[in-house]
């Protein structure tokens, strides 16, 4: 029996000290490796971390050399065009482009193009401000000065701006460069860009360029990479992750409150289908994203057409919408949204329950004004954690068909679309250089809307749980 | 004094009782049609899934089944021709298996090694502080939506591998690029979900080890990764599962067009070059002018079936082993 050991046979299995000695040395200096091993895992991933911000930073913002049709800064007196009036911005295009600037006025004219040129003013501005004395010329009959009064006061300083910043500029990208090298590099850069295009080109300017500028947030998406902004894909995913939300939030609270609370009576087959249903969810939280795409495709898009498309209520287009987008990110994020809501069904202590019943609260009055509340907490919390999903994902949409040519803002769910990493998709997928950094500045506007959700996401948390204790 | 009270109990008092139960159990069974409207919506809500799963199913079986019944190839020919080339009418689905596996190779080289280590060091060596810093560090990484992780690949990481490599032997786009950079992307998962396991080992088994006079690391590698192997092992698969389903890093960095098994031509396997995963084709079939009801649109649902069938076995594996040895130490 092993309980008494003989001391003659502890040799066998207890090394002498030397031995041991020498053994601990090497069994500490393994340990000492594997730790530097696991500090290391660390440390990459946060090394990973950091290169990928430093690279999306790297390229959002550098210099860049480009050619002008018309120096940018000649076009208003003081150099900055945006800042100008409509008045200065009028006559810059009338004394750059008179021919254009007429086509200006033809744009929100109601005659017909061939009349344009032959009818006085008062016909082609029928209904519009015509300056004084002028009612009776015809559009080629005016002076440079009464040409400008004419498109001051009918064309608006907006489009004045776009035709400027895209057709009188006529930027064109010959080659970006990234920030670091901007930075330090000044010199040969600017040498390189001499030596590479100086003798082909004129009008080449070097300047430093932030492709994330206010007018990128606010511009409207357009197939040149100078003019283009994010608003339109902006808005595609504030109303996709709106509707989302809308949709996911209360039947995805609905859902866990039927798991925890309905589920457990008596009844064997209730049981077991609250089971199943949990299974269930588990799994479908496991499914990639691409064949909620491929479902949304076939159901959302297809099947149910009349619907999405709002053919029913008299729009026209096909499924490809906001609405058919929203739909299937709501079953996509779903899981995420009914397992956090589980789980925070579950932290509210039986106690609350038990003395609402004891009050003689029905079963939905203890869940409505006990339960929930107490819970809100984390099931806004999951609630969050699916939004943010819902943003980020791109594989759906582009399999739902997202179309990526869309120059106009959507305005309802009935709307085709386009979003913000669908974009960055396309803009990355393109081989010019300059949509590179324009994807990457699109990735910083997507990664500063979710640090603004996630923000959302823990000051709710912290109201609530003071609106509990309070 | 109990039996006394018991002895005294008349008839009547008896029927006082009986009738006080009755009329509550009236109002307890009075209808409430509002409270039943509210659980039926609230079942409504639980089926929901249930139908999203049918429906994911109905989808893609029936439209692979129109793929299948169409004429243009058969299971057999699916599962073993070399090409898949649509405008060919050759649909093999293993070269876009095999870019696939590529990709998860590459991507669990560096996120269960990685994973696992940075989940022993936040389970057993870092201390309470950093531990608390780092944690949500890493669910930064973890919520960084996959285009960025996409475009970090193409301008990142391939022009590194081609600096190292030289730009003769890795093409612009290729498998090892998006590979390595979906490990980053997955590293946060497998660490989080490992770290989870190992922290779940009682203490004692801890205790029990350093009394024997094992160093930290034995303890560490002998007995605690053992104890929480089953959990470990959950999360490499739940790692793998989202590896193979992962879509936009492969759509931007490994490369459009399937790559040719076998006979003439044929380059797959070639970790520099670039490939055409399951996902990755359906993004970009789709992301085209797709017609309905074509042999194209059909395709992608057989493969879509085929990815589905791959994640949910590996999912469910993955709860399996949870859940079976979940106790094991309690």
């Amino acid at each position: 029996m092993a309980t008494v050991i003989d001391s003659s046979d502890n040799k066998s299995f207890m090394p002498d000290e030397a031995a041991f000695k020498r053994g601990l040395a090497g069994r500490q200096t393994r340990g000492r490796v594997w730790q530097i091993f696991f500090v290391a895992s660390i440390v990459i991933a946060l090394l990973a971390l950091l290169a990928l911000f430093f690279n999306v930073v790297n390229s959002s913002f550098g210099l860049v050399a480009s050619t002008f049709q018309v120096d940018p800064d000649s076009i208003v007196e003081g150099g900055d065009f945006a800042a100008a009036s409509t008045e200065e911005l009028a006559a810059a295009i009338v004394r750059l482009r008179e021919n254009p600037a007429k086509v200006l006025v033809r744009d929100i004219s109601a005659v017909p193009t061939n009349e344009f040129t032959t009818r006085p003013l008062n016909d082609v501005l029928a209904g519009r401000t015509v300056p004084e004395g002028l009612g009776e010329l015809t559009i080629n009959e005016l002076t440079p000065e009464q040409l400008t009064s004419v498109v001051a006061a009918n064309v608006s300083r907006d489009v004045l701006l776009t035709y400027i910043a895209d057709d009188l500029v006529g930027e064109d990208v010959l080659e970006t460069f990234p920030l670091i090298d901007s930075l330090f590099n000044r010199g040969t850069i600017e040498a390189f860009v001499l030596e590479e295009f100086g003798g082909e080109e004129e009008n080449i300017e070097v300047y430093f360029r932030s492709w994330l500028r206010p007018s990128f947030i606010v511009t409207k998406q357009s197939s040149d990479p100078i003019a283009t902004g994010v608003s339109t894909a902006l808005l595609g995913t504030v109303w996709i992750v709106g509707i989302t939300v809308l949709v996911a939030f209360p039947i995805g609270v609905g859902a866990a409150i039927y798991l925890e609370e309905y589920s457990t009576p008596n009844n064997k087959w209730a049981n077991r289908f609250a089971r199943l249903v949990e299974t269930n969810i588990r799994n479908l939280a496991g499914v990639p994203s691409i064949i909620y795409g491929l479902l949304g495709l076939a159901i959302f898009v297809r099947a149910l057409v009349d619907i999405t498309s709002g053919s029913f209520l008299g729009f026209e287009g096909n499924g490809r919408t906001i609405l058919s987008a929203s739909l299937t990110m709501a079953l996509l994020v779903l899981p995420v949204i009914i397992i956090n809501a589980q789980e925070a069904i579950r932290a509210v202590p039986p106690s609350i329950r038990e003395a609402s019943y004891g009050l003689g609260a029905t079963k939905w009055q203890t869940i409505w004004r006990q339960v929930l509340p107490a819970g809100m907490p984390g099931i806004l919390t999951g609630t969050i954690l699916g939004m943010s999903r819902a943003i980020g994902e791109t594989a759906p949409l582009v399999v739902i068909g997202a179309s990526t040519a869309i120059f106009v803002d959507p305005n309802g769910p009935f709307s085709s679309f386009t979003a913000l990493p669908i974009q960055i998709y396309q803009w990355t997928a393109r081989p010019q250089p300059e949509f590179r950094a324009v994807a990457a500045a699109a990735i910083i506007v997507l990664l500063v809307l979710l640090l603004l959700l996630n923000a959302t996401a823990i000051f709710l948390r912290q109201y609530f749980r003071r609106k509990l204790q309070g | 004094m109990a039996t006394q009270y018991e002895a005294g109990v008349s008839r009547r008092d008896i029927a006082n009782i009986r009738a006080t139960r009755d009329a509550k159990t009236t109002i307890f069974k009075r209808a409430r049609p509002g409270e039943t409207a509210i659980q039926t919506f609230l079942i409504f809500c639980g089926v929901l899934s249930v139908f999203t799963t049918l429906g994911i199913v109905y989808v893609l079986g029936s439209e692979a089944l129109l793929f299948f019944g169409s004429g243009a190839v058969d299971l057999v020919e699916f599962f073993t021709a070399p090409r898949w080339q649509p405008q060919a009418g050759e649909f093999g689905i293993m070269p876009l298996i095999s870019a696939t596996l590529m990709t998860t190779i590459f991507a669990m080289l560096v996120a269960i090694p990685l994973g696992l280590g940075a989940a022993i060091y936040l389970a057993e060596y870092a201390p309470e502080r950093l531990r608390a810093t780092l944690k949500p560090i890493l669910e930064i990484l973890a919520g960084i939506p996959t285009v960025v992780y996409g475009y970090f690949a193409l301008t990142f990481m391939t022009p590194l591998l081609r600096a190292i490599f030289g730009q003769n032997t890795v093409s612009i786009y290729n498998v090892a690029s998006a590979g390595l950079v979906m490990g980053i992307m997955i590293l946060p998962t497998i660490a989080s979900m490992s770290e989870d396991a190992i922290s779940a080992v009682p203490r004692n088994l801890r205790e029990a080890s350093y009394g024997l006079g094992a160093t930290r690391l034995e303890t560490t590698l002998k007995v605690v990764l053992p104890a929480a192997l089953s959990g470990v092992i959950a999360a490499f698969l739940v790692g793998i599962s989202r590896a193979v389903g992962e879509t936009m890093i492969v759509a931007l960095a490994a490369g459009a067009g399937p790559c040719i098994l076998y006979g003439a031509n044929s380059n797959c396997f070639q970790p520099f070059g670039a490939a055409e995963t399951m996902t990755g084709h359906i993004v970009r079939i789709s992301g085209g002018d797709l017609s309905y009801n074509s042999i194209d649109y059909n395709s992608l649902f057989a493969i879509g079936l085929t990815l589905f069938v791959f994640t949910l076995i590996l999912n469910l594996i993955s709860r399996y082993i949870t859940n079976r040895f979940r106790e094991a130490y309690q």
